[in-house]
């Protein structure tokens, strides 16, 4: 019997030392680049992943975006969790927030009734860090944010979460059902299990589900449910330096140097 | 399509601003905010107009104006008196279902995207985060937000024409911080607030706020990267002896060399300093746009075609673990450098 169930919300993303902007067309070119999971997306699994560990939990790995995720996610098959879903649907193309939380809310409720909902800080191509509070405003559940240490009371239904922020930190409570994003770099994910791997790349644990599927509004999904429209791209202006080098001895550039420090302090 | 709680045809031609505090002072983004909106208001002929929540808060309405706004609308309970995203989400909706404007912003603070990302999904709305510049267009009232967060220098420029209200969340230290005006007036609006604690699920047990780093306000900003070993008590030195701070590339702070907090560039803070030093830092763009408004740009590398080179107005081929001792020593000898 499962003591909970976990949804752990993950994306893939362009790698972003690889996205370049075709300065004729001002389009992104996604061609030559190459894609990984959202490493925020990690450490959200791994926090499911130890709740795996200590609870009979249930992980299941949902995620909105086109079929070639699939291979990506499957990782975190082989990491330990127990299932994807992968909602992908020509019509879903175009999401902005609004129509992505719609969308991940709805894959949420065909899943079933999670106890927890745990998403990423942020995506490094996305919304950073707005779809966990947009999923949680659809399904009316609390939310804890920026979470580095959760614990879960399976008597009292409650989960605690230790929320990092500048300057320190609060703990908060939540009753459960609730949505959680955990904050990046706060756990060190595991490695793949070599005894599942395999298992992993090759079994049936993944499945795609389209609009019809998790009984989507068309309106609210895709283009038609993003109020937010991309009207431009530009390459960012770099500032013109004057990249003088300091030649000579050390104590000579420390001098021009402290010259310099003086005029501008 | 999907459509917003109220839309363009019963918009008011506004600009409201989110007004975060914290132990009832106001949050330096919601000043710095202020200040933008003012300029866009002015161009567009609008008023702007600041929200504040909290317990105890009036005392701030003339700050509110000093800084541009013309209105502040106060809601005062306390429940209110630290943020819980279910008590401000509900007062702020009630709010701007009453005000309708046509363009609200709030900081890119923990708190603040909290709100936003709730209550866009509540009016049905888009939500443009983490901006890093804003224009307003006098004439049709739509708001283009500016976002970098694509990597590789890209920026994005995002717009809701047909929703209300226009949101975003504007990243902390891109717009400069006005001149305060203590003269200015305006026009303080008390909310009526229903809370109880049943509308509030989520209780905060503890909380230990302490001063935090403010990296965007430092006039000498000295960074550290894998270069420089973890050495980063000798960068302390050197900062404090200018009265910065002292900030760090994603490495050393993945590898728990330094906190988080002082992490610069893309997915950290944006500083905007007198002199940055990049000690010991290779120079990539996720780095480098951290510190793009500084005036000038010391770097200290022991390669000599380190990208960072291509940044900065002083490159010093060196090693840095011998040169800022060193330096350090010569700053000792100058009394008007050295803050005590
Ligand atoms: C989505 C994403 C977001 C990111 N966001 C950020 C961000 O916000 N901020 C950030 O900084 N990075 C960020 N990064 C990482 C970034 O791409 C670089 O990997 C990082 O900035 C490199 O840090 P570094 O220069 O310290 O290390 P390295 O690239 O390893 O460079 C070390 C440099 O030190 C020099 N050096 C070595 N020894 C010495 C010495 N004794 N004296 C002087 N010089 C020495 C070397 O020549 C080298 O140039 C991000 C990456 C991704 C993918
Ligand atoms: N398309 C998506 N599919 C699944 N999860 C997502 C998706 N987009 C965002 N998320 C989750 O929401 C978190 C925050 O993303 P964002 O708000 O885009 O910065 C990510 O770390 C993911 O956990």
């Amino acid at each position: 019997m499962t003591e909970l169930m976990v949804v752990v919300c993950m994306k893939v993303v362009p790698k972003p030392e690889e996205i370049r902007v075709d300065p004729e067309t001002r389009r992104i070119e996604r061609g030559q680049v190459r894609s990984e999971i959202n490493p925020p997306d990690m450490n959200a699994l791994e926090v499911a992943l130890r709740l795996k560990d200590l609870h009979q939990a249930r992980v299941v790995i949902l995620s909105m975006g086109p079929p070639l995720f699939e291979e990506y996610l499957r990782v975190g098959l082989a990491m330990g969790a127990d299932e994807v879903v992968l909602l992908s649907d020509q019509l879903f193309a175009g999401a902005d927030t609004l129509a992505t939380t719609y969308t991940l809310a709805k894959g949420i409720e065909k899943i079933g009734q999670p106890d927890l909902i745990i998403c990423g800080e942020e995506s490094s191509d996305g919304a950073t860090g707005q779809v966990p509070p947009g999923i949680a405003e659809w399904l009316d559940q609390p939310q804890i944010t920026l979470v580095a240490d959760l614990e879960v009371d399976l008597q009292r239904q409650v989960v605690r979460g230790r929320r990092e922020i500048g300057g320190g930190f609060e703990v908060l409570e939540a009753p459960m059902p609730a949505v959680i994003s955990v904050k990046t770099a706060s756990n060190e994910p595991r490695f793949m299990d070599y005894e599942i791997k395999e298992d992993a790349f090759t079994g049936k644990n993944l499945t795609v589900w389209t609009h019809e599927d998790i009984e989507s509004d068309k309106e609210y999904i895709g283009t038609p449910g993003s109020p937010t429209i991309v009207s431009g791209f530009e390459q960012a202006a770099v500032r013109e330096r004057k990249r003088q080098f300091l030649t000579g001895a050390r104590d000579e550039v420390i001098r021009k140097l402290v010259d310099v420090l003086r005029e501008y302090l | 399509m999907v459509a917003s709680l109220y839309g363009v045809d019963d918009e008011r031609k506004t600009i409201w601003v989110f007004l975060e505090q914290r132990d009832g002072e106001l949050e330096r983004v919601s000043l710095e905010i202020l200040f933008k909106g003012r300029q866009l208001a002015d161009e567009a002929g609008w008023s702007l107009i600041g929200l504040l929540l909290g317990h105890q808060v009036r005392d701030q309405a003339q700050r509110v104006f000093a800084y541009g706004a013309d209105e502040v609308w106060i809601a005062e309970h306390p429940l209110l008196e630290h943020f819980t995203v279910d008590a401000y989400s509900q007062v702020v909706e009630k709010a701007l279902m009453n005000g309708h404007p046509s363009v609200f912003l709030c900081g890119a603070t923990p708190n603040g995207r909290d709100l936003a990302g709730r209550l866009a999904v509540r009016l049905r709305t888009g939500l443009n985060a983490d901006c890093t510049d804003l224009r307003l267009d006098p004439q049709s009232g739509l708001l283009t937000s500016e976002v970098t967060g694509f990597g590789g220098g890209v920026i994005a420029l995002l717009e809701s024409p047909h929703h209300r209200p226009q949101m975003s969340t504007v990243r902390p230290g891109v717009f400069p911080l006005g001149e305060e005006d203590p003269d200015r007036e305006g026009h303080s609006h008390m909310m009526e607030v229903e809370l109880s604690e049943d509308m509030i699920s989520t209780k905060l047990i503890e909380r230990v706020i302490g001063e935090g780093v403010d990296l965007t306000q430092t006039p000498v900003l000295v960074c550290g990267g894998r270069g420089i070993d973890g050495k980063f008590d000798m960068l302390q030195n050197l900062a404090d002896m200018m009265a910065g701070e002292v900030g760090a590339t994603r490495p050393p702070v993945d590898e728990g060399h330094i906190e988080r907090e002082r992490q610069v560039g893309q997915t950290g803070v944006v500083c905007r300093p007198k002199v940055a030093f990049a000690c010991g830092i290779s120079g990539a763009f996720h780095f480098v746009v951290g510190i793009q408004d500084a005036d000038f740009v010391v770097a200290i590398n022991t390669d000599p075609n380190a990208p960072i080179f291509e940044y900065a107005d002083f490159c010093i081929v060196d090693d840095a673990l011998q040169f800022i001792p060193a330096l350090i020593e010569e700053i000792q000898k100058e009394p008007e450098l050295a803050n005590d």
